[in-house]
């Protein structure tokens, strides 16, 4: 009953204004949850054992063979210092795209505790993710929505997926 | 009897610009003071197959003027005349004009009538002014008597009748009296007692003969080229219509007459030419800067060999498939292993049918490379300077597109070797050095990467200079402080060019940005290293996402990765008598006369739970990466394998120590170990 109504609700909302909406898929790390846009969302696979790489922060998984692509893994619970989960049978990749500034384009999968549903999220409602300071990071974080009540973190894939690079540069 | 001609035009052009290079290279190849007659002939075979080809399809153009090289290839062919640089120059030249009339035609471009007659005019020269010299100086060649046929004065009588199956063979008698009418006034008398009554006759059969009279000054070459492709398919009797009573007339000056027979060719040439540009040239609008995309599909050669094992694998497969559809068929539970079995099998053959399509695409550098000695051949005699070329590592495999990607950046590095690199040779004298500089293109696989060199022993790169003109352009700071390496990466910024006068050959400023932006654009990167007066070497490093590389996969712990075959010298068990300490930490190990480094790739590598972590426990793997020589600890040796190599940039970025990686035959991911990168990581 109350898909439904969020369904009508939703629906409701289209009508009003359908050039706004921007669809988001949502999962949760913890407590907490995110969205990405769901463009970027080239796919959704179960945990597979991935090879691991020597020498890179523990948040960086390794990589997998994705139809003879190798795309590395990270786990985002790590990446935004949420602590470890063991990984089971459930635990969900979501496999998400980008551009590079040379027009390559970048496949990478993050680790999330599971993808909880497709959001509609009308972008005027979208607000700026607040600042905490250094207290904490918020440089992957486009904005915040509400759904249903809840607080949605929006995510920027490509800063996320960008954030080997930035590293390299830092190391240089 | 009509086909569409056009279906052929890919084959021919593949096969006229495979012919062209073979012109190129056996003329490159020509050593001026001994003459080998078969190199001659290989050049003269490619032209007339051009000719002949060109011909057929009715592109006049073309085979005009490979019928003008064609003589003169063929005066040197016979000895007539010697192969001079001059000769080889002009030849060479024409090859460069046929294979742009090539490509304009296959472009369905308007061919640029001015240069080809440029170079036809050159030719020409060649051929005529060559011959009035020589003619003097070799008498007795002229006059011996076989030549004397060579000027038949006033024409020729053919009696020619072909074979049933001419036709079939793909020659046109009408196409052969048009370029008889070419050469003189033709008369032909047609005898068709030969054909049969309408119901036995079969259009596809020849039974006409003629008999032909060509009369004018013509070489019996000329005749004879018309011919030479129907030779087996006819019986041809070829007499001069005054042979006799011309004997003594044309023993007494016969050099008057092969100079006049070949003016009077040249002035036919000219008209023909005269009249070609006129028509051409109200249509001929100038050259369009952009190539219109109409080059149809592109097409690869490969090696039969990989398709054979193509072939071999699609049979095994099927045999595969019937045996799994066998068992499907009646499925009891007691056939699980057969099932299982067959499912490995069919697995095992998809990936081998999946690599060795792949391997289709991989080609040698030499693709590349093959152009270089031509060039290095021009630049250097239009600049002076003396010059060697050295390939290795010509059949490296890369990949297509990276073959295709790569040529124009490797043309502008080559010529800015030749061209700022190399001194003049009295300034390599004055040096020290060989008057002979040289430059060397070598290619070759470092892990997941190719690397491709082009190394020059000239004057290097000059920090002062470098920096001084940056900063009178405004590139950078007057007061910056620059690294050697910072000042070479000068050269890669638009607008830099440090010769002191512009030359035809470079010195633009443009070309270094674009290569470096070329190579980028491939995914991988450009290094300079250079020695004031020594010389420098360009590196290019490319990613390779198809290549594919002999590999042995080794263990540690539960993990598994690639070491390239080439890299590894010999597996060691060792022998605790055998390993040395420095300072109490570095461990090393006395192999025969060497101490060499001993890397634990465990510890490197942050491996839990490696089997051996006592050296005499695991194996050592002696590696050589570029010199550096080291000890590989691991666990142990898995097997060989030929694995493709995947970037690990494209999706993710550079690991120190690994090149790249590959996919295991069980769908896992391993690393292919850089091993130059395995020893700098050690050392830290």
């Amino acid at each position: 009953m109350e898909e439904l109504a969020e369904k009508s609700e939703i629906e409701q909302t289209e009508e009003k204004n359908i050039e706004n909406l921007v669809q988001f898929l949502s999962f949760t790390l913890g407590n907490e949850e995110y969205g990405v846009d769901i463009l970027r969302v080239q796919e959704i696979r179960s945990w597979e054992p991935v090879s691991r790489i020597p020498n890179v922060p523990s948040y960086e998984k390794g990589v997998v063979n994705l139809r003879g692509a190798i795309v590395p893994i990270v786990d985002l619970r790590e990446r935004f210092g949420l602590g470890h989960l063991e990984y089971t049978a459930l635990t969900v990749v979501v496999v998400l795209q980008m551009q590079t500034e040379q027009g390559q384009d970048r496949v990478m999968g993050v680790v999330v505790d599971s993808v909880s549903d497709v959001v509609d999220v009308d972008k005027k409602t979208i607000q700026e993710s607040p600042n905490f300071g250094t207290k904490v990071s918020t440089e992957f974080i486009n904005g915040l929505a509400s759904v249903n009540e809840r607080m949605v973190m929006l995510l920027d894939v490509d800063k996320l997926l960008k954030l080997d690079v930035l590293e390299d540069e830092d190391e240089n | 009897m009509s086909i569409d001609m056009a279906q052929f035009h890919q084959v021919f052009f593949e096969e006229s610009f495979e012919g062209l290079d073979i012109m190129e290279t056996g003329l490159l190849n020509l050593d001026m003071g001994d003459v080998d007659a078969e190199d001659i002939n290989t050049i003269f075979r490619a032209a007339h197959s051009i000719k002949g080809g060109s011909g057929t399809f009715g592109f006049t153009a073309v085979s005009d003027f490979t019928h003008v090289m064609e003589t003169l290839l063929d005066e040197m062919r016979d000895g007539r005349r010697q192969v001079t640089q001059v000769a080889v120059d002009v030849l060479l030249g024409s090859v460069d004009c046929l294979k742009e009339m090539l490509t304009a035609i296959q472009d369905e471009q308007e061919v640029d009538v001015a240069s080809v007659n440029e170079y036809k005019k050159a030719l020409e020269v060649e051929l005529n002014g060559e011959q009035a010299n020589e003619a003097t100086t070799t008498v007795e060649a002229v006059v011996e008597p076989t030549q004397l046929t060579n000027s038949a004065g006033s024409g020729w009588s053919i009696a020619f009748s072909p074979h049933t199956d001419l036709l079939k063979t793909g020659n046109d008698p009408v196409r052969m009296f048009r370029e008889l009418a070419e050469l003189g006034q033709l008369t032909s008398v047609v005898d068709f007692q030969g054909v049969p009554d309408f119901y036995d006759l079969d259009p596809e059969d020849c039974h006409l003969s003629w008999n032909l009279e060509v009369v004018g000054d013509i070489p019996s070459a000329d005749v004879d080229d018309i011919f030479d492709w129907v030779e087996e398919s006819c019986d041809l009797a070829i007499q001069s219509l005054k042979q006799q009573s011309d004997d003594r007339h044309q023993y007494v000056p016969p050099v008057e007459n092969k100079t006049e027979t070949s003016t009077v060719e040249t002035k036919k040439q000219a008209v023909v030419d005269d009249t070609e540009s006129d028509l051409d040239k109200p249509k001929s609008t100038k050259k369009e800067p952009s190539k219109p995309a109409a080059k149809g599909s592109s097409s690869i050669r490969v090696d039969t060999g990989k398709i054979d094992t193509l072939i071999n694998m699609v049979g095994e497969l099927v045999i595969t498939q019937s045996m799994l559809s066998l068992v499907g068929e009646h499925f009891e539970l007691n056939k699980l292993d057969q099932l299982k079995n067959g499912l490995s099998q069919l697995e095992r053959h998809t990936r081998e049918l999946q690599e060795s399509v792949m391997n289709i695409r991989m080609l040698p550098i030499s693709f590349v490379f093959s152009r270089f000695p031509r060039l290095v051949h021009d630049l250097s005699t239009k600049l002076d300077k003396k010059i060697e070329l050295v390939m290795v590592g010509e059949n490296t495999e890369v990949d297509k597109t990276v073959v295709e990607l790569l040529s124009d950046p490797l043309v502008h590095l080559v010529r800015n070797s030749l061209d700022h690199g190399i001194e003049m040779p009295a300034d390599r004298i004055a040096a020290g050095k060989p008057e002979m500089g040289t430059i060397t293109l070598e290619a070759y696989h470092r892990g997941g990467n190719i690397v491709i060199e082009v190394r020059d022993d000239g004057k290097g790169l000059n920090k002062e200079v470098l920096m001084a003109k940056a900063i009178e352009k405004g590139l950078i700071d007057a007061d910056a402080n620059l690294t050697d390496k910072q000042a070479y990466e000068l050269i890669f910024m638009a607008g830099f060019s440090t010769a002191e006068k512009l030359t035809d050959v470079s010195g633009r400023g443009v070309g270094m940005d674009v290569v470096r932006r070329n190579i980028q654009s491939l995914g991988g990167n450009i290094e300079i290293i250079s020695e004031l007066g020594k010389g420098s070497t360009i590196a290019i490093h490319l990613p390779l996402t198809l290549a594919i590389l002999d590999g042995q996969s080794i263990a540690v712990g539960d993990e598994r990765f690639i070491i390239p075959l080439g890299a590894i010298i010999e597996s060691i068990n060792i022998k605790e008598s055998m390993v040395n300490r420095v300072a109490g930490k570095g461990e090393t190990f006395r192999l025969r006369d060497e101490y060499l480094p001993i890397v634990r790739m465990h510890e490197i590598f942050n491996v839990k739970n490696a089997q051996a972590t006592k050296l005499t426990d695991g194996l050592v793997v002696v590696v050589d990466g570029q010199g550096m020589r080291c000890g590989l600890f691991i666990d142990d040796l898995l097997g060989q394998q030929q694995v493709v190599i995947k970037s690990l940039e494209a999706n993710y970025r550079k690991v120190e120590g690994v090149s790249g990686a590959t996919i295991l035959g069980d769908g896992s991911v391993a690393l292919i170990l850089d091993i130059p990168g395995l020893v700098r990581l050690s050392n830290q």
